[in-house]
């Protein structure tokens, strides 16, 4: 394996894991002001329909990440008119989302489309163009440093380094903001934020549609990477950008890197289809598989003790 | 009355006027709440004046805590004005709680535990979006008020980390810092040490002298009449007096509260204990966790005799319980009567316990004493299901004899209401104990295990149950008596241990002892200091 190869296996993973951390840091918001969110994966999925549709009609990424949004966040809010409105139960409410825009999506596109479900191809002009970093190209012949740069760290799509930015950001907003340490606060105990004067509700909403946002981001973003929408094409990111929630404890730039843990492992099972170790050949459905093994274990508590926030779960009802 | 002030002009001034009027920190006029068909509070009236320590009392239920959330912004009254400084106000919620001056101190604490004292200090009260200002602004004034009124808490502590007593003055810190002039405190010493109670209400004076207004809800007479000014009785949603504290008597303030004369000292003949009924050796338990929370006790315990297990929650009383009982696994030794218990936790339960002449009144009666679904007759017969009067034949229960024996209990403790198909939930706290301990002393067990005996329960049925308790002793049974509420101990007992840290500090008889001396064992020093 030479450097270039080991180059591209991570300018690939920096690529899959940017819909997976724009979908955690979407949780993240969520679950730290107690709002358990499982719905991410409908969310994710919703808005990939939308920005797909809308960017094929109109012909502009833009606008149809506009739209994507829109229907992310138009998801949030029915999880928060359930949950904290209506103070129903969060994790029925996020799976009715799940299977609201599993359903929805196809039987939407078929009747806009008449295409099976999906919404037809996105012409290039219509997908997320790269960028190319100042200089990338003068100095792509430096050794070491000239591909690292040119090849892994310039030409990936403006989402990507959205991502890439929300993580400083979000961790400045939770932890030396106001608002940060208010949703922090209304995640744990939320009687001590109604007691000091503060809506309960009001901040929760505020943290929904945050993950809305977020979550439409990463939604677009799938849309413009697979150049239009096919049903079911989250494949269950949003359930693994929960997963890297728990192995991130919460935090936002541990959701970094576990997030670029789970984009490397899809990067891989992308490349090599099969691997052979003298005599025994891993199939490719292994390779592929990786991510979703991680996932399990992760859930399954392998990895260390992760606190979830004490007051996740649980509607607020005042009382004394 | 005029006062005399240090300036003429107002001395003319108070000349001119009949009388000059301060007004009060707290006017309430003509409050009423309804919960449903449930009159929580009627029609109250109550004034403080600024600058006092004003009690509220009452027994559960009787409307004390309605009224203060009311004041806080929790609930909204039916009917009724509120004035603060004599300026009429509108509380709609607790941010317009907190700018009329109104700082609360809850009995189960509002702060997040994972986050520093600080944060907490400024949650909701930040000066601007960003912390940092915030944080040292706070920080600063947190110095002043520690050194104004021994308020000291480390500011960058975690509130999981420190001890309730600390907790607790960070709630205050909490309610200064939001420039509170009257600060409530609802039931603030349910979870002190009287060393920390003591120190709080240190504190509360040092407050009271700076101008402050303090509202004490408590149900604790010896504290109303050490530390307040004047004192508010509460029965059944209705505020049935208001007096000087220095004018009453504890005696006066207990029959206000229930409405009939009170027996607040428990009557009882000396203890003659008999045999050795239970004998514990080396008791050690070590938690899920590998924490050691018993860490060898020895304790023996006659019949006719009540043994007191003084000591603030949490320090391995309801672990004793729980091995005791049956349901908990130990090492070490305990004989019943001569002969050793299964301390394994497999071959042992609460049925095998009562087989042997144990009956236990558990701390928690709604998680462990009761099935609150279930209706009086059904939790009559739990733990006892196997008695075969209770049995028709092979098969079936015989229902209409447990209903009987049901009845016959709920006539004999007094049960209200009187109906045993009434669900357990339904009763009130009072009621509920008498029903566990209805079930478990007419069996006239060789030894009662009873812990938090009167924890949530009316001070009338507090006498009755300490009555009830007495009176089993006095037929001749072994009773371990658990409980944090030191002046229940210190009646009921006829021999105190001190448990701290799973540790026995030592043992103490009730009358070559007092609470000053107990409140230090209890905190961990087993040779009290002439002046700690």
């Amino acid at each position: 394996m030479d450097y270039l190869t080991i180059l591209q296996i991570l300018d690939s993973t920096v690529r899959l894991a940017t819909p997976l951390l724009l979908t955690c840091l979407a949780g993240l918001f969520s679950e730290r002001a107690g709002i358990v969110d499982i719905g991410l994966e409908g969310k994710l999925l919703g808005a990939a329909f939308l920005a797909g549709a809308v960017a094929y009609v109109t012909g502009n990424i833009w606008l149809g990440t506009l739209a994507g949004i829109g229907a992310s966040v138009l998801l949030s809010l029915l999880h928060g008119v359930a949950s904290i409105t209506f103070r129903g139960d969060q994790l029925i409410s996020g799976v009715a989302i799940n299977f609201l825009a599993a359903g929805l999506t196809v039987v939407i596109g078929q009747a806009w489309f008449k295409l099976g479900g999906r919404t037809p191809s996105l012409p290039r002009e219509a997908r997320f163009g790269d960028i190319t970093l100042p200089f990338a190209d003068q100095i792509a012949d430096v050794p070491l440093i000239g591909p690292l740069y040119a090849e892994l760290l310039s030409g990936h799509t403006a989402l990507t380094y959205v991502a890439l930015a929300a993580v400083p950001l979000s961790w400045w907003v939770l932890y030396r903001t106001r608002f940060g340490l208010r949703l922090r606060a209304v995640g744990e105990n939320p009687g001590a934020v109604d007691t000091a004067g503060i809506s309960v509700v009001k901040l929760r909403y505020q943290a929904i549609l945050i993950a809305g946002v977020l979550c439409g981001l990463g939604g677009s973003f799938l849309a413009s990477l697979a150049a239009g929408f096919v049903k079911d094409m989250s494949a269950g990111r949003g359930y693994i950008a929960l997963a890297a929630l728990i192995f991130a404890k919460w935090k936002p730039y541990p959701a970094l890197g576990a997030t670029l843990l789970f984009g490397l492992l899809e990067a891989i099972g992308n490349r090599y289809q099969s691997i052979k170790l003298g005599d025994i050949t891993i199939p490719v459905q292994l390779m592929q598989a990786l991510p979703y093994i991680l996932t399990v274990v992760i859930l399954a508590g392998f990895i260390g003790k992760a606190i979830p926030p004490r007051a996740g779960g649980q509607a607020y009802v005042k009382e004394r | 009355m005029v006062t005399r002030t240090a300036e003429g002009r107002q001395e003319t001034a108070a000349s001119f006027a009949p009388a000059p009027t301060v007004p009060y920190a707290i006017e309430l006029k003509g409050i009423s709440k309804s919960f449903g068909p449930v009159q929580a509070n009627k029609n109250i009236a109550i004034k403080v004046a600024k600058g006092t320590i004003h009690g509220i009392i009452g027994e559960n239920g009787a409307g004390k805590s309605t009224l203060m959330s009311i004041l806080y912004g929790f609930y909204k009254a039916d009917s009724g004005v509120i004035e603060i400084d004599g300026k009429r106000v509108n509380i709609t919620d607790s941010s317009s709680a907190i700018a009329a001056g109104i700082g609360m101190v809850f009995q189960h604490f509002k702060l997040v535990e994972n986050f520093t004292v600080l944060e907490n200090i400024i949650l909701g009260a930040e000066d601007g979006p960003l912390l940092r200002p915030s944080l040292s602004k706070a920080r600063k004034l947190l110095r002043e008020l520690s050194d104004e009124y021994e308020l000291s808490v480390d500011p960058d502590a975690l509130v999981e980390n420190l001890s309730v007593g600390h907790q607790q003055r960070v709630e205050i810190l909490k309610a200064l810092y939001r420039q509170a002039d009257i600060l409530i405190l609802d039931e603030p010493t349910g979870v002190l040490t009287p060393a920390e109670a003591d120190h709080l209400f240190r504190i509360l004076e040092g407050l009271k002298t700076q101008g402050k207004t303090i509202i004490l809800i408590t149900h604790k007479l010896r504290e109303i009449m050490e530390v307040t000014d004047n004192v508010s009785v509460m029965r059944r949603g209705e505020m049935v007096a208001t007096v000087k504290t220095a004018d009453s008597s504890a005696e006066e303030l207990a029959e206000l509260m229930v409405g009939r004369k009170v027996l607040l000292q428990v009557e009882k003949t000396p203890a003659v204990p008999q045999d050795v009924v239970l004998d514990i050796k080396g008791l050690r338990v070590v938690d899920g966790h590998g924490v050691e929370r018993l860490r060898g006790i020895d304790l023996h315990l006659r019949a006719g005799e009540i043994l007191g297990i003084a000591g603030v929650a949490g320090n391995g009383q309801t672990e004793l319980l729980e091995v005791l009982g049956g349901y908990m696994a130990a090492s070490g030794e305990i004989l019943m009567q001569g002969a050793p218990l299964d301390l394994s936790g497999d071959a042992s339960d609460g049925q095998t316990r009562r087989a042997r002449g144990i009956a236990h009144v558990p701390e928690d009666r709604h998680d462990e004493g009761l099935i609150l679904d279930f209706p009086a007759w059904e939790n009559v017969c739990f733990g006892y299901h196997g008695d075969p009067k209770y049995q028709k034949n092979a098969l079936f229960m015989d229902h209409k004899a447990i209903r009987d024996d049901a009845k016959g209990k709920i006539e004999r403790f007094d049960i209200r209401p009187a109906n045993c198909d009434t669900p357990a939930k339904s009763f009130s706290g009072g009621n509920q104990q008498k029903i566990v301990l209805a079930r478990e002393i007419e069996r006239e067990p060789a030894l009662l295990l009873i812990g938090q005996p009167t924890r949530g329960v009316d001070i009338g049925a507090i006498e009755f149950i300490h009555q009830q308790i007495v009176a089993l002793r006095d037929r001749g049974a072994a009773i371990l008596l658990v409980s944090v509420e030191l002046d229940e101990i210190m009646s009921l007992s006829d021999r105190i241990a001190v448990m701290f840290d799973g540790r026995i500090m030592g043992e103490k008889l009730p009358q070559e002892t007092n609470e000053r001396e107990l409140g230090l064992m209890m905190a961990g020093m087993s040779t009290p200091q002439k002046d700690a």
